[in-house]
């Protein structure tokens, strides 16, 4: 049976255990075992970081799933000294799978755009998962090009499996409003940056960065489909997750080496999920770094420079 | 002679049918499997393969449909040297790519060219279900945006006949950036106002119809086209219950506000050579 959850922290809830249980034994007896309990958390800590340094691709998508991950709104909490939330599409309602704000970002005022997932049931039928709506990406499109006016750098923050495939999502156009969002952005004349968090699902996730530069964390993913659906379309067999999952080539060193990522944001031993401020502060240096780049940029240059980069995905070599 | 390169594409099609595997066959069904009635394979190719009876519209090849819209030997094919490659050397893609250009024999799912329509001068693409669901990788993308190119550069109207399962899968990110890449490309065609149609035939669905088909300034479905942007096995699965008779047809979308047009098979020509006329394109005489 492939694994489904995130659980290899199981594989060492044994030593884990035997840390509690000593440590709880010396206070009892008032004895010193803290030469015991030192080797032993030395041992965890050698095996987290093991496995760590060493996740394969499958085991990256099941912690970019992971419940504990941050999302686009503790980020933004994290990394702007004040912001306030903007609501609706001004055509239809308000998505709240995708979160729209406007920040101050060491003093820069930021349109800060992302999809939002929920921590517990409740949250998650809220935020549908987040899986975002037509109106969600109308959203999007109303604030970047309220971000343009105001001349208003955007950040997005990506982590989604997907647009909802639903029966009021195809009413009201989900493939007409998530290419206007991928327009949108290709001409968009502000500086724009991605941030892949979690999971990157298909034309959904892509609707928020097309972007000058994508940033990934090092457990986050970007794929066209899950491997759990490329498994079962393509091979009709719900057990080749794992290999499809290497073969799509989806994490963030695949796609830095693909051309696709810019930048990969190593994150510590034990993930954003157990690591966030640690991640959040090596994500606050590099979107600093890279808006000062971007901001040095006329808007006809920014705009040339996400046209030239896409241009060069997918070049075909001329058939001699 | 336009007319017997179409003859040996189908001849060599025909050939793989009769072999026995007729895995995406452009050879007709003996009946319509909409009404019943039956069908021969001269009446077919000559009403287009549109079901004389009923009206039902089959799946046309790339150089069907080019014949049906270009004026008489005035499509010149480009770019016809741009092949797909297994970049990520993803399992079975190879041969997949293999079996799509015998059956559909195509060098890829995508054919484009300029041409006349009724003396007025397009840049036209045509893409072929036949060839792995005319699903778009790098040089479907890369087709799409050098045909826009074209236009920009003519000053030419581009029309695009779309079908598709979506993005390719097989090709990973490289193919799910295509989506924003050619929706790049349109926007830089806007621009520069030029005309963009796109026509969009049974089915057009996912990475595609959520980029370049749905960003024209006028677009055209045929009639009971399926256009979705998710499957609809997809969102039955999700909502768990089933979905209406009409879901998702061309009938659907127009009803909801996503199209201009519905327009039949056989009226397509003098529908597009029309709203040609009323965007000013250029009329050519000596081609007429």
């Amino acid at each position: 049976m492939t694994q489904r959850k995130f659980d290899f922290e199981s594989q060492y809830q044994g030593l884990k255990q035997k840390i509690a249980d000593l440590t709880e034994e010396s206070q009892l007896r008032n004895i010193d075992l803290s030469d015991e309990i030192a080797m032993l958390e030395n041992k965890m800590k050698k095996i987290r970081e093991a496995k760590y340094l060493n996740l394969s691709p499958w085991e990256r998508v099941l912690l970019s799933r992971h419940p504990d991950r941050p999302g686009a709104v503790q980020y933004i909490e994290r990394l702007c000294s004040e912001w306030i939330e903007l609501h609706g599409d001004r055509l239809f309602g308000d998505d709240q799978a995708i979160i729209a704000a406007l920040g101050l970002f060491h003093g820069q005022p930021v349109t800060l755009l992302g999809h939002r997932k929920g921590k517990n049931t409740a949250d998650n039928l809220r935020y549908n998962f987040g899986m975002p709506h037509p109106e969600g990406y109308r959203k999007v499109v109303r604030l970047l090009q309220q971000a343009e006016k105001f001349g208003r750098p955007v950040l997005t923050f990506i982590d989604t499996p997907g647009a909802f495939p639903g029966i009021g999502a195809e009413e009201r156009g989900q493939a007409l409003a998530i290419s206007q969002a991928l327009m949108t952005l290709a001409g968009l004349k502000v500086p724009v940056i991605s941030v892949v968090t979690g999971e990157g699902g298909s034309g959904g996730a892509l609707a928020l960065a097309v972007a000058n530069r994508i940033l990934m964390l090092s457990n986050s993913v970007f794929a066209v489909t899950s491997p759990e659906s490329c498994s079962s379309i393509l091979f009709k067999d719900p057990n080749r997750v794992e290999e499809m999952a290497a073969a799509s080539k989806i994490t963030a060193n695949d796609l830095l080496h693909l051309g696709i990522a810019d930048e990969v944001i190593e994150e510590p031993v034990g993930g954003a999920n157990e690591e966030f401020e640690a991640t959040a502060c090596l994500l606050e240096e590099s979107l600093q770094r890279n808006l000062r780049e971007l901001q040095e940029m006329s808007p006809e240059q920014l705009v040339e420079d996400r046209y030239t980069k896409l241009r060069s995905i997918g070049m075909v070599a001329e058939k001699s | 002679m336009l007319k017997d390169v179409l003859k040996t594409k189908y001849h060599e099609i025909n050939i793989v049918h009769e072999e026995g595997k007729p895995r995406q066959e452009i050879s007709s069904p003996r009946i319509c499997s909409k009404c019943s009635a039956p069908l021969s394979e001269q009446e077919l190719i000559q009403n287009y393969r549109v079901c004389h009876h009923c009206g039902h519209h089959y799946t046309l090849g790339a150089w069907e449909r080019i014949s049906l819209l270009a004026d008489e030997e005035t499509f010149r094919e480009f770019d016809s040297d741009q092949v797909s490659f297994n970049r990520l050397d993803f399992p079975e893609y190879d041969a997949k790519l293999e079996r799509a250009r015998q059956e559909s024999g195509l060098p890829e799912a995508l054919v484009t060219g300029t041409a006349y329509i009724d003396g007025y001068q397009v840049v036209l693409g045509v893409m072929d279900s036949r060839f792995m669901m005319a699903s778009m990788g790098a040089v479907v993308g890369e087709k799409i945006c050098r045909a826009a190119d074209r236009a920009v550069e003519l000053k030419w109207p581009l029309i695009i006949v779309v079908a598709s399962g979506g993005a390719r899968m097989q090709e990973g990110m490289v193919s799910l950036l295509q989506m924003a890449k050619t929706s790049a490309v349109i926007q830089r065609l806007h621009q520069a106002g030029i005309l963009y149609i796109s026509i969009l035939t049974n089915p057009t669905t996912g990475g595609v119809l959520a980029s370049f088909a749905s960003l024209a300034d006028l677009m055209i479905a045929e009639p009971g086209a399926l256009v979705g942007f998710a499957g609809p096995r997809v969102i039955e699965q999700t909502i768990k219950h089933k979905l209406p008779e009409n879901f998702q047809r061309s009938e659907f979308l127009l009803q909801h506000g996503m199209l201009d047009l519905v327009v039949e098979r056989s009226r397509l020509k003098e529908k597009l050579s029309l709203l040609l006329k009323m965007h000013g394109g250029k009329y050519d005489t000596t081609q007429v």
